[in-house]
């Protein structure tokens, strides 16, 4: 594991290529073990070429050259097809052959009392589909916490080294970010809040607004560091809103499963087309995507940086 | 209209290709927030502005620091293994 670990940091740093170090191993088997250690460091060495190293590890055989080589072929000309296949780019006729486009086109105001068509069919016609995203993201951050949020030993231990004293103190120093930041945080949060509530009218919804909005979190600890951000955002607030809107979401979500496909219709007043309270369940739902968004945008960063709130 | 059009997907191509043959890491990152960047005016010239706003917060932005994020974690670890050796 740190081997592995440390011939991809070579590679990373120096360029040197991981293949060709095995290349050399492999060939140089019966060599001391001292003196492959310095071998390591100073990977200058005599070039082989690929053909010798397959035969080296025993791979080397015309069948296989031949059956690999035209696979390749086969997948190029599958994918240069389908390509071909495919429609012109900006073509204005190229859809008119399908009727699922027109339909909603043309029913989607009637339907679900948007003026934003792309909101009206995100949310509502494929409001599963939307689900499912919302849950791969949570399902994403959730990942990357096991892998990398620290446990409270670990922190402890950390507290007492002088790296993490520096991580925190080079926050929160930056003249002109931070001035900087004092106007730009809230213009940039009011833009999120503005996307995400008139997402049913004009361009945009729940998950541009939410990634603004998330942006804008990440400006502000950049800014003005742990210390500020964590009066108003935590781990705790992370799992309480992300949890809550998710749940939200899916019981606001339900009548899907209740009622099958055909049926649609939100018991909920559709409201005067093109004001902000129109569109039933259209401005919650996509409240609860920024929420879920925002939050996770921050929290990747965070956990990236630091391995904590 | 046209003009920049094509200006811009030049932009991006030229981008994409150099972001593969930049040897430091840094900059590949730079040259790939710019490319977003290029992209999200593109959305915005195809009509799509929603599509333009996420590019430009996720592409741009967020990915971006992310990948900073981690640039910096990995200096880290290979400072401590020179101060090991």
């Amino acid at each position: 594991m740190k081997k592995s670990r440390e011939t991809f940091m070579n590679w990373l740093m120096s360029g040197s290529d991981p293949l060709e170090e095995e290349m050399i191993e492999t060939l140089s088997d019966e060599e001391a073990a001292d003196e492959h250690k310095d071998e390591h460091q100073n990977p200058k060495k005599e070039r082989i070429s690929i053909k010798e190293f397959l035969h080296a590890k025993g791979l080397y055989h015309p069948a296989r050259i031949i059956c690999s080589v035209g696979l390749c072929l086969v997948l190029i000309v599958l994918l240069m097809g389908s390509v071909m296949d495919m429609p012109y780019f900006g073509q204005a006729d190229t859809l008119i052959s399908s009727e699922v486009s027109e339909f909603y086109v043309e029913h989607t105001l009637e339907h679900t009392g948007a003026t934003n068509i792309i909101t009206g069919i995100i949310l509502n016609f494929r409001g599963f589909d939307t689900l499912g995203e919302s849950h791969v993201l949570f399902i994403a951050v959730c990942s990357v916490i096991i892998l990398l949020k620290m446990t409270p030993r670990e922190e402890d231990a950390l507290l007492h080294m002088q790296d993490y004293d520096e991580i925190i103190k080079d926050q929160g120093e930056d003249l002109i970010l931070s001035s900087l930041s004092r106007f730009l945080f809230p213009l940039i949060c009011m833009f999120g809040v503005y996307i995400i509530l008139n997402g049913n009218i004009s361009p945009g919804g729940g998950f541009s607004g939410g990634a603004v909005i998330g942006a804008g979190l990440i400006l502000y600890l950049s800014a003005y560091g742990y210390k500020r951000i964590r009066r108003f955002f935590t781990f705790n607030t992370f799992k309480t809103v992300s949890c809550l809107a998710l749940l939200c979401y899916t019981a606001s979500k339900t009548f899907h499963f209740v009622t099958g496909a055909n049926e649609i219709h939100v018991p909920i007043p559709l409201g005067t087309p093109g004001t902000i309270f129109s569109g039933g369940l259209l401005l919650p739902l996509n409240i609860f995507v920024g929420l879920v968004v925002a939050c996770t945008m921050y929290a990747l960063f965070t956990l990236f940086r630091k391995g904590d709130f | 209209m046209e003009e920049l059009n094509v200006l811009l997907l030049l932009f991006i191509l030229i981008c994409a290709v150099s972001v593969s043959l930049t040897k430091n890491l840094l900059s590949a990152v730079i040259i790939f927030m710019a490319q977003s960047l290029a992209m999200s005016v593109v959305w915005i010239l195809l009509e799509s502005p929603d599509l333009g706003v996420t590019e430009a917060a996720v592409g741009a932005g967020v990915t971006s620091l992310l990948m900073f994020a981690a640039l910096k974690k990995i200096h880290r670890m290979r400072d401590e293994k020179h101060e090991k050796e």
